[in-house]
């Protein structure tokens, strides 16, 4: 979509640097003139508040590290410090604790968007791709700093998770000693968590360029899940059209971040972690933060602890071959009736799987007459059953006999069949053969 | 534009699943034999909660006369008992308070440790020099306290959780504290209660190597207040709350402010995009 810049540089400055490097005709193309879907709803405003929250991270990150000190035996302190003695600390701290929480929320959202909308279809694969890999160095990032204020949820968490890589047979062990560097999770593991928690969110960002870059060059999905057909009738300018869209919800997002950093900052902590880090101590229940639980209950849900593992990082890679695991044609769930319910199990188990991982694995969930015939982990491995079957079975096989709707023959015609004028025929996608 | 995935209908899909998961929650919570802290209400509690100044000051009575005696509170300084938002002693009070403490300080040029009045700069000592010697003269190290009313909590189940979210009932650690403080008592018949422990329903497990702190009439209010033991509970679980969100009444000021001009601002950008998009069918 990029192919042609309507940009004219207006002044002799402009003109000068256009014609040495058009950084200015780039962002003029990317920002302004950009054509974006006119029906596109409320669910397209998350990669903008994406962008915000990244920014957000890094700038309140950058001024906590003037404050933070990464050792064992001044870690907790440190952040007390922050939270007593910095100017504003408190503000920053929370905003970043929090800010973590808020970056997974829209994440998840902006996810399962593209879930519901067909966004990963050609030829968005690789945006699609490039998105898995922002979620994976998120939750990376979201683990190490979570580590860093060496509370007794941040040193078991990370205890936890090092510990996986130990499931592997000859190579776990070295492996595991290698991340701690030592023999237990100590000093040496706080710095290099560190050191890696301040790298990763650039490495995010550099990411997020391509992503958008990709974003660019195909141009965006929209509800109806049609191409653009015709750049007048189907889009609208990105400003101002689109950045008064982002900006209104940008807004309201913030908002709901304020509530938490400001009225309820430890409601998505957890009370352990005011306790400072003790090897001797171990917490009753271990839990991870609540963006991680779905995937502690895959693991935790298969008996078999490299089987777990196994399927824990399964659980996000498979996310990877969507593109072609979906043999739909169609992109929108507008036009899908059967996926339509398919994908709201999938949210439903995606909660009943944070719900099981937030849980200890031998509470009882179902029993009849005091007989025990459910509990957490036995509830998890049905979930997380059902989770790889919706991905590996129903996906492949619904493209092939779905019954879908028809579809609008563009976008235009969708916007007009939305305000009551007549419905444009579409013809009928037949079931792909293959 | 919203037809098929309406706010409405995410908003049941993510209540449905709160209340499946909560439903088998609650349904098998039951079993638990701690009971639940009772509910209190608090001066600092809600979006505009603020502490009780003659609380404070009674509850930092009952921590310097009961609990100092075996916890430590490492990271308050006497000179935070007179900042903004706290008891708000005065600085004159509070020398006069840093100077009763004897503070260990050095070494001096002739490469000696010494000890010297407090200073309000300074942090609460210890009482012990290290947990080692409180381990040896206690037989376990007591907590500190400076964070303690953020460090405990109970469980509320998702149901209940969500709820909290929406009243931002957030004290479980200082409910679970007054309850804890003034929940001593004989234990039930069949209970036997190790050596060195004390029966505490509250406490998971039931016993605790805390004695019962808090008896009725121990420390001297001045103020007219009546010293019952749940008094005592209250007012130094608020002490405890302030020196674990020392800047709590900063942040709840500022974040109304913070609420109110993003809100106003939200207004202005929606009528911004109302009226941009006006000029287009959508």
């Amino acid at each position: 979509m990029s192919d042609h810049s309507t940009y004219t540089p207006k002044t002799g400055i402009e003109r000068w640097i256009d014609a040495r490097m058009p950084i200015i005709r780039v962002m003029h193309d990317a920002g302004v003139s950009y054509p974006t879907p006119k029906n596109l709803n409320y669910l397209w405003t998350f990669g903008g508040i994406l962008t915000f929250m990244l920014v957000a991270q890094i700038v309140t990150g950058i001024v906590l590290v003037m404050h933070y000190t990464p050792h064992t035996t001044m870690a907790f302190n440190s952040v007390e410090h922050i939270m007593r003695d910095v100017n504003y600390g408190w503000l920053l701290r929370y905003f970043h604790a929090n800010g973590a929480s808020m970056f997974f929320i829209a994440v998840y959202i902006h996810m399962f968007r593209g879930l519901y909308y067909g966004s990963y279809k050609a030829p968005r694969e690789l945006l699609w791709i490039l998105g898995v890999v922002i979620y994976l160095l998120m939750m990376a990032t979201g683990f190490m700093g979570y580590v860093l204020p060496w509370g007794q949820m941040s040193f078991w968490g990370a205890t936890v998770i090092t510990n996986l890589f130990s499931a592997f047979p000859i190579v776990g062990e070295p492996i595991v000693t290698w991340l701690w560097g030592g023999y237990s999770v100590d000093n040496p593991t706080l710095n290099r968590f560190f050191s890696l928690h301040y790298l990763l969110p650039f490495m995010l960002a550099a990411v997020v360029f391509l992503h958008i870059w990709a974003l660019h060059v195909v141009g965006q999905n929209n509800p109806d899940g049609v191409e653009v057909k015709n750049f007048a009738k189907d889009t609208v300018p990105f400003t101002p059209y689109a950045t008064a869209k982002d900006a209104f919800a940008m807004v309201c997002f913030i908002v709901f971040y304020g509530y938490f950093a400001f009225f309820m900052p430890n409601y998505l902590g957890h009370p352990d972690n005011y306790i400072q880090a003790d090897p001797l101590v171990t917490p009753a229940h271990i839990v991870p933060e609540w963006y991680y639980l779905p995937f502690y209950a895959i693991l935790r849900s298969i008996p078999d602890k490299l089987m777990g593992v196994i399927a824990m990082f399964a659980a996000i890679a498979i996310l990877a071959f969507l593109p072609w695991l979906d043999t739909s044609r169609v992109r929108s769930t507008r036009y899908r009736p059967t996926y339509k319910i398919f994908f709201w199990t999938l949210v439903v188990v995606c909660f009943l799987l944070g719900y099981c991982g937030s849980q200890p694995t031998d509470k009882v969930v179902l029993s009849l007459g005091g007989t025990k015939i459910l509990d957490i982990a036995g509830f998890g491995a049905i979930l997380t059953a059902y989770y790889f079957l919706h991905f590996i079975v129903v996906l492949p096989l619904l493209g092939l006999f779905e019954k879908t709707r028809p579809e609008p023959a563009s976008i235009a015609d969708a916007v007009l069949a939305k305000h009551g004028h007549a419905a444009p025929a579409g013809a009928v996608h037949a079931p792909e053969k293959r | 534009m919203f037809r098929s995935l309406t706010p409405r209908r995410i908003a049941a899909a993510v209540l449905a699943s709160g209340l499946i998961a909560g439903a088998a929650s609650i349904a098998h919570a039951a079993g638990g034999d701690t009971p639940k802290p009772e509910k209190q209400s608090w001066s600092f509690s809600g979006p505009f909660g603020t502490f009780d100044r003659a609380q404070l000051q009674r509850g930092f009575k009952v921590y310097k006369e009961v609990c100092a005696n075996c916890h430590s509170l490492n990271l308050v300084a006497f000179r935070n008992l007179s900042d903004k938002g706290g008891p708000e002693f005065s600085v004159d009070q509070v020398k006069a308070l840093a100077a009763t403490y004897q503070i260990k300080d050095g070494p001096n040029d002739k490469g000696e440790m010494f000890e010297r009045p407090g200073r309000p700069a300074d942090k609460f000592p210890s009482p012990f020099p290290n947990p080692e010697a409180a381990k040896a003269s206690l037989g376990g190290a007591p907590p500190d306290l400076s964070l303690i009313a953020k460090a405990r909590s109970y469980e509320r189940g998702v149901v209940l959780s969500l709820v909290d979210l929406v009243t931002q009932y957030q004290e479980h650690g200082p409910d679970y504290l007054v309850a804890l403080l003034a929940g001593y008592s004989d234990p039930p018949a069949g209970v036997t209660v190790g050596s060195g422990l004390a029966y505490n329903k509250y406490f998971p497990g039931g016993q605790l190597s805390m004695a019962q702190p808090l008896n009725p009439d121990q420390v001297e209010y001045t103020d007219g207040t009546k010293g019952t033991v749940e008094q005592y509970a209250k007012d130094v679980t608020a002490f405890l709350m302030w020196a674990a969100e020392p800047k709590m009444e900063d942040r709840k000021r500022i974040g109304a402010f913070f609420m109110m001009l993003m809100i106003t601002l939200a207004f202005f950008t929606y009528f911004t995009k109302k009226k941009v998009w006006s000029r287009v069918q959508h």
